[in-house]
């Protein structure tokens, strides 16, 4: 593999991210006193996971990483996604599945 | 243990070796994710089959209080990223005052946290035998709300009352009124342990994270930090920047669930 100098992110774009990091943090404020009904925890969500995308790439390096490293970020989140993902089919299509006999179940788990 | 950045005989170049080290932390980092990972997962479900009790306790939490600490943690990892800079380029006196700034910063944190964590325990907040999610809302002084948050309050609680109830209803409980009152402070106490559980776990990270700092400050005092070698400064510094990345995640998640409602 080719050899490359440490590649030194400059304080001008550092300044820059926390700009944007301080600006996410107002907006996810502002965004959460209104009432968007479900869309409310996806904007909190979207606004998070851009933060830390922001911060891995830049203040973290993650940007400048040699591939096995940002490699191995993807992998992390990659199982973390199949943990949540996976766990949360389940838990979301429980309720929603009405009974499939015409009589109610003779033990309810709740009672 | 090596400290002046010899080259190893393992590696051909400094920079291999660096990198190698900083392949090793992000591995670690990777456990760390999936550590939080299943406290995130336990806090999303019980939100899902919660959620009016999830909203009613979140908005008990303190958000100026919130709102402060995520902005001091989020200059607290820019002033980080600065001394990895001052680091890598050998301004060796910038080194030591940036980590300085980075502890202050990460101390102020922990002392808002402390602030919060008191005034749980005096709302009646901690899960177990005195908690009561309508103490706030019960009487209006001993949480200093004014007027119009105490009305909103007042409003939030019973209509979550009535929303477990009605739930019970279902459920074929015989009491629904009386159940939704317990069903909402079962609930709530759910989130608070989920509460006190993941902010209690990020602040010992932080509180290890900043006897790190002080490692670094006393070498970096004595000039041991330059371009050719920083690999502990850009190592805590990635630890530094999750911890941060943990938070951008808790403050929504914990803080604004339901604030449009007060």
């Amino acid at each position: 593999m080719a050899e490359h100098r440490e590649h030194i992110v400059s304080p001008k774009i550092y300044a820059v991210i926390l700009g944007a990091l301080l600006l996410g943090t107002w907006i996810t404020v502002r965004a959460a006193k209104i009432d968007l009904g479900r869309m409310n925890i996806v904007l909190a969500l979207a606004i998070a996971v851009t933060k830390m995308t922001l911060v891995i790439l830049f203040f973290m390096h993650g940007k400048y990483s040699p591939r096995r490293t940002q490699l191995v970020i993807i992998a992390g989140f990659f199982w973390l996604a199949i943990m949540l993902g996976l766990t949360l089919t389940d838990y979301t299509a429980r309720h929603q599945e009405p009974s499939r006999s015409s009589n109610p179940p003779a033990i309810s788990i709740h009672s | 243990m090596h400290r002046t950045g010899e080259l190893f005989g393992q590696f051909k170049t400094l920079e291999q070796q660096k990198e190698t080290a900083t392949l090793g932390m992000w591995i670690f980092l990777v456990t760390e994710i999936l550590f939080f990972g299943g406290l995130f997962l336990t806090y999303t479900i019980n939100r899902h089959e919660f959620p009016s009790a999830f909203g009613v306790a979140g908005n008990m939490l303190d958000l100026n209080l919130g709102f402060a600490n995520t902005i001091v943690l989020i200059a607290s990892s820019f002033t980080m990223a600065m001394s990895v800079w001052s680091a890598e380029t050998s301004r060796k006196k910038a080194i030591v005052v940036w980590l300085i700034a980075t502890l202050v910063l990460g101390s102020v944190f922990l002392g808002i946290k402390v602030v919060e964590y008191k005034q749980k325990f005096d709302h009646h907040l901690v899960p177990g035998r005195n908690f009561d999610i309508t103490y706030c809302s019960n009487s209006r002084n001993p949480c200093g709300l004014n007027a119009k948050d105490f009305e909103n309050e007042q409003k939030e609680v019973r209509e979550a009352i009535e929303a477990e109830g009605d739930y019970a209803k279902e459920q074929g409980f015989s009491y629904p009124g009386t159940m939704g009152m317990t069903a909402v402070n079962a609930h709530a106490q759910l989130y608070f342990s989920l509460y006190f559980g993941m902010t209690g776990l990020h602040a010992l990270h932080m509180i290890v994270g900043a006897g790190l700092l002080l490692y670094l400050i006393l070498e970096a005092r004595k000039g041991r930090f330059d371009a050719n070698y920083n690999t502990p400064v850009e190592n805590i510094g990635l630890y530094w920047h999750f911890v941060d990345i943990v938070w951008i995640f808790l403050f929504p998640l914990l803080y604004l669930i339901n604030r449009h409602l007060i």
